[in-house]
């Protein structure tokens, strides 16, 4: 059953990804991974809020480990810094992963305090 | 002309070899056309390859069991583990992708996008500083970002060198 839930988030999760990165570099064009930083601060957000709540396994496997983990991604985001480097943009590299560290962890620290406060 | 139009910055037609975005990069033509011409293929095989990735990490998360207060040892080692794999399949796809639309979608969408994970990295650092571990949510915090980004660059120069190595004893022939 844990399986299946997983399984289900994470078939979601994935193309959810995908069509947000197609929306967001349609709108900011792609010279920056913009796309990539929306699904992981968002997916973030969302599972520092799942952790900080009393789900149970059901929910945490469908909507934590299958869905917020298949929302988010470190290949992408490894891959486009190392490609930002090799195409000359050092700067976008070293931004990109300062700005995906920093927003990420404070979108989950945001995501707990919000349920720690809801559940308070 | 295959130049981008402003010089590399972003704008509209970038050739294969500019490409930053595994995922999608709307500046190559392929990546722009292939929703509108297999939206079912894509979407589809990038839901079944998230599923594939996503319980490849729970299999190890359940091989290594996690305390909110220790280095993450499950998700460091699948981050740096896909890391290397996307390093591996985008340096290949050139030769291997050819007349096959939906391996990247499959392989690096899917199962190596559902395999990694950024949301739970996150929040194993989070939870490590609230825990009281601020020196341990530092290493794991720093020891992720250093060796997914060395493994990426590994994964990639290593298959290059092999490939361009596998062509010139291919032309020698």
């Amino acid at each position: 059953m844990t399986v299946l839930l997983i399984a289900l988030g994470a078939a979601v999760g994935a193309p959810l990804r995908y069509l947000t990165d197609r929306a967001v570099q349609a709108r900011f064009g792609a010279a920056f991974p913009w796309g990539t930083l929306v699904v992981n601060v968002a997916g973030s957000l969302l599972l520092g809020f799942l952790a900080a709540l009393p789900v149970g396994p059901a929910l945490g496997a469908l909507l934590g480990t299958g869905l917020c983990g298949a929302l988010t991604t470190y290949s992408t985001f490894g891959y486009q810094t190392l490609r930002l480097t090799r195409t000359g943009h050092r700067r976008r590299a070293l931004a990109n992963v300062l700005l995906s560290v920093t927003a990420t962890l404070a979108a989950a620290t945001a995501g707990a305090t919000l349920a720690q406060s809801l559940t308070r | 002309m295959s130049r981008p139009v402003d010089g590399g910055r972003g704008g509209n037609t970038a050739r294969p070899d500019q490409r930053v975005d595994p995922d999608v990069d709307l500046r190559l033509p392929a990546d722009r056309g292939e929703l509108a011409a297999h939206p079912g293929g894509v979407l589809g095989t990038v839901a079944a390859g998230g599923a594939l990735g996503a319980l490849a990490r729970a299999g190890v998360a359940y091989a290594v069991p996690h305390q909110p207060a220790a280095f993450g040892w499950a998700t460091f080692a699948v981050n740096v583990s896909g890391c290397f794999l996307i390093g591996v399949l985008m340096a290949a796809l050139p030769r291997i992708g050819r007349g096959r639309p939906l391996l990247r979608p499959f392989l690096g969408v899917g199962v190596l996008g559902g395999y990694t994970t950024y949301s739970t990295y996150a929040v194993d650092v989070q939870r490590a500083f609230a825990a009281g571990a601020p020196v341990t949510a530092l290493a794991y915090l720093g020891a992720t970002v250093v060796g997914a980004l060395l493994a990426v660059w590994l994964g990639d120069t290593a298959t290059g060198r092999l490939l361009h190595a596998a062509d010139q004893a291919g032309g020698r022939r």
